[in-house]
């Protein structure tokens, strides 16, 4: 899908400092009935946002206005379960563009970046940091530098390294898609195919 | 240095390597269903792109379809919809449907496998996470999100990084009541749901050897629960019997061919793995699980884990415990519950029906317990029939619906309501998965038959 580019995000972030989040988290089933890709987001986290008579949760954190952002930051496994590509767009149409977290389920992983959110692993010792920085201060800015591949905590200038492999990071970068270079391998593919069996 | 079977099928469909990035990985076989390839065919339509290979796309409505009254319109405007426009985009692009109502209409991760549809060495992708099933007959099978299915279907292709390799042994003999789907969840609450993220996983030794394809395709299924993209078994006899003669598989000569070169498709001696545990049958017993997510389960005759003895944060454990309405040390023997789940791509095929008929053969249903009995494909609903399990389930008060994801996930009707407590046969217990608010009990048929005739989490041992 088309995105827009990704360089550097520099931007204050939203703590949600539980492990395990799954996909049924970010967007109930009962929300994937769309057949188009906009909207997500007004059911991003669904059940923990909302109460069953649409009322917001007051203690939960999309609803405090004291915490706003481009960054979302979860705690361990974040992503698990469903492969439902809907959670990433949800977590993008929301207005997130990067997810940080100590480690990220695989398919969730592969989903924000064909869609143009950046999955950025940190250690779980500098995602405590990130943690404690934006409780101190909602108004901690956090620097997301995909060039160099860094992110840094501004107020207090701690900073990690975090891995992207230069393909997806080049999509990144330009805002291109795996589509766009499949098509332009289609003939290798074609010959590929005509030397199997079934 | 050895190849593992994992390696032999990978590095069979590499069609380019990229230096410093994924694999252009080939595509066999790619199924469809209504939730997640609707955009997918809008992306296609939106670039003026064909689908390269309609042959290779196999398309069923199952995600959120009803289970009963099949024959009527779809009553949800939005479900009828996704239906619809699955309907459309496979007429448009030739690609073969089996619809709501069709003969062949079933769970994706059912009918693939029933119909020959799947078969060992494949490649394998859906835009669903459970497509790890397929795995059991020693294809590569994996979900996937719809950007991909959108290249799959343009390209046949995807591009992914080669995952680290796994091997998990389970030897010895499985104890009376213990199911292919205990053998999952023991596996998944030793590793966690994030232990195999990276990972594909081979699953090796003789309790594996020893298990039906059905049991395979449970386990292959919740590969994904712990992390892992997916999980596959080395193909061998069981797998070819299986596999021989059904609609879809390769006939005669061509079948004699694909035989001889599949009985290659298995880890060589010396091949090696990143990682490699080993677990003994004799320590698994009939499991459930007892918070939100699948690695939180234990053996059905052990009490709920106190919060400083699990791996993990204490906060997110409490907050599980306490949406399940459950406290550390707490016995889940006797624990009420309200509904019971028999279905699902981890459960829902006839030898599941039959080991919860086995159960509740001569009992009745508990009164307060609702049952929803949800056949994986009406190949499976057929047998239910022929086989005399159906007047079985009914003399013991149960009702047969018809086939579908159901209360799995429940995209359709078949919502657990708001703090009621399910024994399911499905995959996931995250909070809300089977409705908003619902609780949920991972169990294999034989555990869920006996919460259903006594209305208490019970051990199945003691009624068989």
């Amino acid at each position: 899908m088309a995105y827009d580019k990704f360089t550097t995000l520099t931007s204050t972030a939203v703590p949600l400092p539980l492990e395990n989040v799954d996909t049924d988290q970010i967007i109930p089933a009962r929300f994937l009935k769309a057949t188009a890709r906009e909207g997500f987001g007004d059911n991003l986290f669904r059940d923990w946002r909302y109460n069953a008579d649409h009322t917001p949760k007051e203690n939960f954190v999309l609803n405090n206005p004291i915490y706003t952002g481009k960054i979302l930051v979860g705690g361990k496994n974040f992503g698990s379960g469903s492969s439902r590509e809907h959670a990433a767009w949800a977590v993008y149409d929301y207005g997130f563009r990067c997810v940080v977290s100590s480690f990220f389920a695989d398919i969730f992983r592969n989903n924000c970046l064909n869609v143009g959110v950046l999955p950025v692993q940190v250690s779980p010792t500098f995602l405590e940091q990130i943690f404690e920085a934006v409780y101190a201060d909602p108004n901690t800015q956090l620097e997301v530098d995909l060039p160099n591949q860094t992110i840094t905590i501004l107020a207090t200038g701690g900073q990690e390294t975090f891995e992207i492999n230069s393909y997806k990071k080049d999509n990144m970068l330009n805002g291109f898609d795996d589509i766009d270079y499949l098509q332009n391998i289609k003939g290798e593919i074609e010959s590929f195919a005509d030397g199997l069996l079934l | 240095m050895g190849k593992t079977l994992f390696d032999k099928v990978w590095d069979s469909h590499v069609v380019r390597k990229i230096e410093g990035g994924p694999d252009v990985f080939f595509i066999d076989r790619h199924f469809i269903h209504e939730v997640t390839s609707p955009v997918a065919f809008l992306g296609l339509k939106s670039r003026g792109l064909k689908v390269l290979y309609p042959e290779r796309t196999f398309a069923t409505a199952d995600h959120n379809t009803p289970t009963i009254n099949q024959h009527l319109p779809v009553e949800d405007p939005l479900s009828a919809n996704q239906l619809k426009a699955l309907e459309d985009n496979s007429k448009e692009y030739g690609i073969s449907h089996w619809g709501l109502g069709h003969h062949k209409n079933g769970i994706v991760h059912v009918v693939g496998p029933e119909n020959g549809i799947t078969f060992p060495g494949a490649t394998i992708v859906c835009g669903d996470s459970h497509t790890s099933t397929h795995g059991a007959f020693g294809a590569i099978a994996f979900g996937i999100g719809t950007s991909e299915v959108e290249m799959v279907l343009s390209t046949q292709c995807i591009m992914q990084p080669k995952p680290k390799k796994m091997r998990i042994n389970v030897n010895g003999q499985l104890g009376k009541g213990v199911t292919p789907k205990d053998v999952a969840l023991f596996i998944i609450s030793k590793l966690t749901t994030s232990g195999a993220t990276g990972y594909f996983v081979e699953y090796a030794g003789d309790v594996f050897e020893n298990m039906t394809m059905e049991g395979r395709m449970t386990v292959c299924n919740l590969s994904i629960e712990m992390g892992a993209r997916g999980g596959m078994i080395a193909p061998d006899e069981t797998t070819f019997a299986y596999l021989k003669d059904k609609p879809l598989s390769l006939k005669g000569a061509d079948w004699d061919k694909a035989v001889a070169h599949w009985k290659t498709l298995k880890t060589d001696a010396d091949a090696t793995f990143d990682k490699e545990l080993t677990f003994s049958a004799s320590e698994i017993e009939p499991m459930i699980t007892y918070g939100t997510n699948p690695g939180m389960g234990i053996g059905i005759s052990k009490n709920i884990p106190d919060a400083n003895k699990v791996e993990g944060g204490i906060a997110t454990y409490k907050k599980s415990l306490e949406y399940m309405g459950y406290d550390e040390n707490d016995v889940m023997i006797g624990k009420k519950i309200d509904y019971v789940f028999l279905g699902s791509c981890t459960n829902g095929r006839i030898e599941d029906f039959r080991a919860f008929a086995s159960i509740v053969k001569g009992r009745k249903k508990a009164d307060h317990v609702t049952a929803w009995l949800v056949p994986g494909s009406h190949i499976v609903e057929d047998k239910i029939k022929e086989e005399g399990l159906l007047d079985i389930l009914t003399e013991s008060g149960f009702v047969l619906r018809q086939p579908g994801c159901s209360a799995c996930l429940a995209m359709n009707d078949d919502k657990v309501p708001a703090g009621k407590y399910a024994v399911s046969t499905s995959n996931r217990n995250f909070e809300g998965r089977q409705g908003p608010g619902s609780r949920t009990l991972l169990a294999s048929p034989l555990v869920a038959a006996a919460a259903a005739v006594t209305g208490v989490v019970t051990d199945p041992r003691e009624l068989l």
